[in-house]
């Protein structure tokens, strides 16, 4: 079984941001990485279908700056078989171009599986990996909390509100993966070792034409500081007073 | 003067309240470019026709249904082979979907088969002569991106619950459409639909949420949130990512970075401390009460009403007070 997973560089989501100077962008100052945490699950549903379906191959894909290396080698360590970097100075917003590059990369890749998070967590579009299935003419199934394989079709559950589905596809296929599928893997130490020597392939990027820009970014509001009212069960009633008449929310 | 095209959300062969939503924001962009005309398309099984001149209620000029056996449930490949092509044909100037899990799966597939962008999970919109401006809250909610689209047709996803329904009554023209494709050739099927309650709310939809955290110390004192939710009525039951992890709550139930982002009137977090994987879930609630033990809890720091103390003493007794507000009305 041939699988690729797509994974994205995004903030650490911890990190306090300010924008930058063009205010539209993040100020870069001490600016920590990681993977996408949707990114994380998908690569550890494409190993486990890996060892349970092998042989086989998995490879991790990563658009964007030389930066990106430092995931791909952490999606090494935890055990793809190769990695491959789409080389590009910035990765822009709009979710066409990105995946127009990713379908011209995936296309004669031969794969049985293509992998992506659900949504990358900084741009939070979601639209990636459905438009690079449409892109390459491939079924696609999104945000997926189940999946079990059988020969050449699956059978995935995805979660929608207040209801979920089961839904059915044939590979080769699309998946989106959402939280609560599996937990990633921590790279072991000799994992970590062997990825050093493991290949990791750089070429440039073919991005489609950008036509979803960003104009401007600004931190939301901040909101006002918090204030504690009382203590144990006798506040209850001053509690209730304030929601009426002050926040007016019951 | 432009048409637009609202795409109308169904299940179990209702129509979505983000239906309306659709519709109201397409009214509201042909609205403030001239007055053109609102077109929505519904697909569903035979019957699904008779909905579809409610859409007129807020805007719809047009409401294009698609009807057939093999439409009983939600199907992506006919769903945006037939979308697109009807976008295709329509020359419009923008197509509205909401950013559900439905729409997040559609709207990306009809742009990508018509090879344009898509703003996806905007809060507000402003459609121009050469773009369209949107806002979209990104990084968890931690940065509002102001973005420019630009080409036509303008795909556009809608945050659900951004969108107020607003009555723009008419006679909406019903005319039917064939589905693009066989949906029988398709390769995804679902092939079932389990809603989880028909009496609860989705947290999405929640004016109020009572959440729960590790201080509940075990599952089965969830009851207490619960117990208070019911009083509330009104109210959904969320969690953290602990408890969902531990598997005290379903993972559906998530409030958080990974889980589900949610904007209620009022959140109430029960024996939660406020990690910031959670805040991200909810900084955006209109209103946040905390009930924590610990005094320097940082959910304290953003909470406008919070209670230090037990909260098995707390909840109870808030869970009582708030039955007789509820009763008096």
């Amino acid at each position: 079984m041939k699988i690729a997973v797509c994974i994205k560089r995004v903030p650490d989501m911890e990190m306090r941001f300010s924008i930058a100077a063009d205010r539209t962008s993040l100020d870069q100052t001490g600016m920590k990485y990681e993977m996408g945490d949707f990114d994380g699950y998908a690569l550890e549903v494409g190993l486990q279908l890996a060892e349970k379906h092998g042989p086989g191959e998995v490879v991790v894909l990563s658009l964007g700056p030389d930066g990106v290396q430092e995931i791909l080698r952490k999606g090494l360590a935890m055990g793809a078989t190769r990695a491959v970097q789409l080389k590009v100075d910035q990765v822009p917003f709009d979710g066409l171009a990105v995946a127009s590059a990713l379908a011209e990369e995936l296309r004669s890749g031969g794969y049985d599986l293509i992998l992506f998070g659900r949504m990358a967590t900084d741009t939070a579009n979601g639209t990636v990996g459905p438009m690079t299935a449409e892109l390459l003419g491939l079924p696609c199934v999104t945000g997926i909390s189940q999946l079990d394989l059988a020969d050449r079709t699956g059978t995935a559950r995805r979660d929608l509100e207040g209801a979920s589905e089961t839904v059915e596809f044939a590979l080769p296929a699309v998946l989106t993966i959402d939280e609560g599928i599996a937990r990633p893997r921590l790279a072991s130490l000799k994992g970590i070792m062997a990825a050093k020597k493991k290949p990791l392939e750089t070429r440039p990027a073919q991005l489609g034409p950008a036509n979803l820009t960003v104009q401007r970014m600004e931190l939301p509001a901040e909101r006002p500081p918090g204030r504690i009212i009382g203590e144990g069960a006798d506040a209850v009633p001053e509690l209730l007073r304030l929601l009426q008449t002050e926040a007016k929310v019951l | 003067m432009s048409a637009f095209l609202a795409f109308a959300e169904t299940r179990a062969g209702g129509l979505r309240k983000v239906a309306f939503e659709a519709v109201t924001a397409a009214r509201q962009a042909a609205d403030s470019t001239g007055g053109g005309e609102v077109h929505a398309v519904l697909l569903g099984a035979p019957g699904m026709a008779q909905e579809a001149r409610a859409l007129g209620r807020n805007g719809a000029d047009v409401v294009y249904v698609v009807e057939h056996s093999g439409l009983e449930r939600y199907n992506p490949e006919v769903y945006s082979t037939t979308v697109s092509e009807r976008i295709r044909s329509g020359q419009y100037r923008a197509a509205f979907f909401t950013a559900s899990a439905e729409g997040r799966d559609l709207a990306p597939r009809v742009a990508a088969r018509l090879g344009v962008s898509i703003a996806a999970d905007v809060t507000e919109f402003e459609i121009q002569n050469d773009a369209v401006i949107a806002q979209h809250p990104a990084y968890t909610g931690k940065v509002n991106v102001t973005l420019k689209l630009t080409g036509s047709p303008a795909l556009i996803s809608l945050r659900p619950g951004f969108v107020t329904p607003a009555e723009q009554p008419r006679e909406a023209r019903v005319e039917t459409l064939e589905p693009a494709m066989d949906p029988a050739a398709a390769r995804v099927k679902v092939t079932e639909v389990a809603q989880r309650s028909t009496t609860k709310l989705d947290l999405g939809e929640a004016p109020i949420i009572v959440s729960g955290g590790r201080g509940l110390r075990a599952a089965e004192n969830f009851k207490l949130v619960e117990d208070l939710a019911a009083a509330i009525g009104n109210a959904a039951v969320g969690a953290t990512r602990a408890v969902t992890d531990d598997g005290w709550r379903p993972a559906t139930d998530q409030i958080g970075q990974t889980g589900r982002l949610v904007s209620p009137d009022l959140y109430i977090a029960v024996g939660i401390s406020g990690a910031i994987q959670h805040l991200a879930g909810m900084r955006t609630a209109k209103t946040i009460v905390a009930i924590n033990k610990d005094k320097d809890a940082p959910i304290f720091k953003i909470a406008d009403y919070g209670i230090v103390g037990d909260l098995f003493e707390i909840v109870p007794r808030l869970t009582a007070e708030m039955k007789k507000v509820r009763s008096h009305g």
